[in-house]
């Protein structure tokens, strides 16, 4: 079986976010970086898994610039064989998705993995977007999943519940949370990653259709308003006057 | 034109359908253009999206309609954007939508953005819409520069407005390719509004000891209409179920009202729920960050606090 994960470098889940610039960048100066943790977590060690069960590949791909290589190699390290970087400072989802459909394409993957969402622009798109360059079925938020042959079972997160379905390899998926649990590399994996093929590809040229142009922090909210918890009768007014939500 | 593909489950609009459509008509007025529907499979009452401001309500009929396939989706809504000549394609921010939108992109070299939550905005003849990102933590201003534009529409974001009145559905002539997506089954919650779309939403934490505690959490969002949710350390301990996990890394929500129970309020949990319109913090500790972040504030044992808030909002139901 021949495995695709797609990762993405975002900030740590406590990063506290800023931006510079006359608020037109992402300020990156000290916030720690790690994996997009639906990549890593979910989609990457599910890949490994169903690997190490059946036998095979599981590359990794990611789109940037150097700065990005320790964050791969982590993945390396959880137990993917090699790994891809796209050489781009990439600023939209279509290009990045053009990226790796156009190193996959001649690939012949049987499952290409991604994360159901970055943690930084959450835009749920790369995963689709690879699918229909390649003309697969893409199936989004899988929760489970489990191979048996060519036949791959799905659970699928829809609001409120759970869709179950059967698709034939090759296809896109997107990992949700409960598709596997969080592997910490050990030193054997991380000596290992040192020595993994490592690949770093120069990108094809491809327009940016829709960029982020200016960004804004949350308006502060004003100071809690306490409420004396013998008087819930007085929240509940609030919430009714003066909230206006009930 | 704006194409609006309005989504039914079971044959039923739900609210995102209502909201997307607003949302198009809104649009196309401000580009001195109309806003068209599209409703795929069987869709009881779909001429009432005229009342959302669509002009034309059309359909698309087939077999592998019936069950979702982002490939057949994908295929046949940009077979409808080419014939009606859409410039821009609306579709409601919902796990069907987040599955099409990025296939849309790039079937129709279209400039996309997810989850939109303003109208654009189309000074200097530029289009520009903003949109959540870093997880809630800020808002991003996107310009898109492509002929054709693709968006989804953040839930509760645009409240539905009646404009117009119903209109009559045509069916559009479409090739309808035959899915590889095998649907065995559906399972959904029944008489529960889903986290996504709920306005109001009870959620309750650590500070509950324990899962055989929550049925003063149950009773207080039963009264309220409410769905309930979990930050993170209690669905990894198993005390709820995970599709109750809110926060960064379970389920984002915007609620018009969010009341948090016995929850600290780590930057992770923040950032799933931050966008809710109130919020209403319950917690013994005075310093729990949560306070910081919230509208309201009781600091008091949530075992004392709670009933007394569920028998006053009884109160208020029943007056």
């Amino acid at each position: 079986m021949k495995i695709l994960v797609c990762v993405s470098k975002t900030p740590d889940t406590t990063a506290k976010i800023s931006f510079t610039n006359d608020s037109t960048e992402f300020n990156a100066s000290g916030v720690t970086f790690i994996m997009n943790p639906y990549d890593e977590w979910y989609a990457l060690v599910r890949a490994v898994e169903l690997v190490e069960k059946n036998g095979g590949t599981v590359t990794i791909i990611n789109v940037g610039d150097a700065s990005n290589d320790q964050t791969i190699r982590k993945g390396l390290a959880i137990g993917a064989s090699d790994a891809v970087r796209i050489n781009a400072n990439p600023k939209s989802s279509l290009y990045i998705a053009k990226q790796i459909a156009e190193f996959a394409k001649a690939e012949n993957y049987d499952i290409v993995f991604c994360g159901k969402e970055s943690i930084d622009y959450n835009g749920s798109e790369v995963g689709a977007m690879v699918a229909e360059f390649l003309d697969l079925p893409f199936i989004s938020f899988a929760s489970k999943l489990d191979m048996n042959g060519n036949t791959a079972s799905i659970e699928r997160d829809i609001e409120g519940g759970v869709e179950m379905l059967e698709v034939q390899t090759p296809f896109v998926v997107s990992a949700a949370k409960g598709m596997a649990e969080q592997r910490i590399p050990n030193m054997m994996g991380i000596m290992k990653a040192k020595s993994k093929p490592f690949k770093v590809v120069e990108p094809v040229d491809f327009p940016d259709l829709s960029t982020p142009v200016k960004y804004h922090l949350p308006e502060e909210k004003g100071s809690v308003k306490l409420v004396d918890p013998d008087n819930m009768d007085e929240l509940v007014r609030l919430l009714h006057e003066e909230a206006k939500v009930i | 034109m704006v194409l609006v593909f309005a989504e039914a489950i079971k044959g039923q609009f739900k609210k995102a359908a209502f909201e997307a459509v607003t949302y198009g008509y809104k649009t196309a007025q401000a580009l001195g253009s109309q806003c068209v529907a599209l409703t795929l499979g069987t869709v009881e009452n779909a001429g009432a999206l005229g009342k959302y401001g669509a002009s034309k309500v059309y359909n698309v009929s087939g077999d592998s309609l019936a069950n979702f396939d982002s490939q057949v989706y994908t295929s046949v809504i940009a077979q409808a954007a080419e014939q009606v000549g859409a410039k821009v394609v609306v579709l409601a921010h919902t796990s069907t939508g987040k599955s099409i939108l990025g296939r849309l992109a790039a079937r129709l070299n279209a400039g996309s953005v997810a989850g939109v939550k303003s109208l654009p905005d189309l000074s200097g003849g530029s289009f520009k819409v903003a949109k959540g990102v870093f997880s809630g933590k800020a808002t991003a201003e996107y310009e898109i520069s492509s002929e054709i534009k693709v968006l989804s529409l953040a839930g509760n974001e645009i409240r539905p407005e009646e404009s117009g009145s119903e209109v009559s559905v045509e069916t559009l002539n479409v090739n309808v390719p035959a899915a590889k997506v095998k649907v065995l089954e559906v399972k959904r919650q029944e008489g529960i509004v889903p986290l996504p779309e709920a306005e109001v939403v009870v959620s309750a934490g650590r500070g509950m000891k324990g899962p055989e505690n929550w049925g003063i959490v149950e009773e207080l969002a039963n009264v309220m209409n409410a769905t309930t949710a979990c930050s993170r350390p209690v669905a990894d301990a198993d005390w709820r179920p995970h599709h109750e996990h809110v926060g960064q890394t379970g389920v984002a929500i915007r609620p018009n009202l969010y009341v948090a129970i016995g929850i600290s309020g780590a930057i992770q949990h923040l950032a799933g729920v931050n966008q809710s319109k109130t919020i209403v913090v319950i917690n013994k500790d005075p310093e729990a960050p949560f306070f910081k972040a919230a509208d309201y504030g009781v600091v008091g044992d949530l075992f004392e606090v709670v009933p007394k808030l569920t028998e006053a909002m009884k109160k208020f139901k029943a007056s």
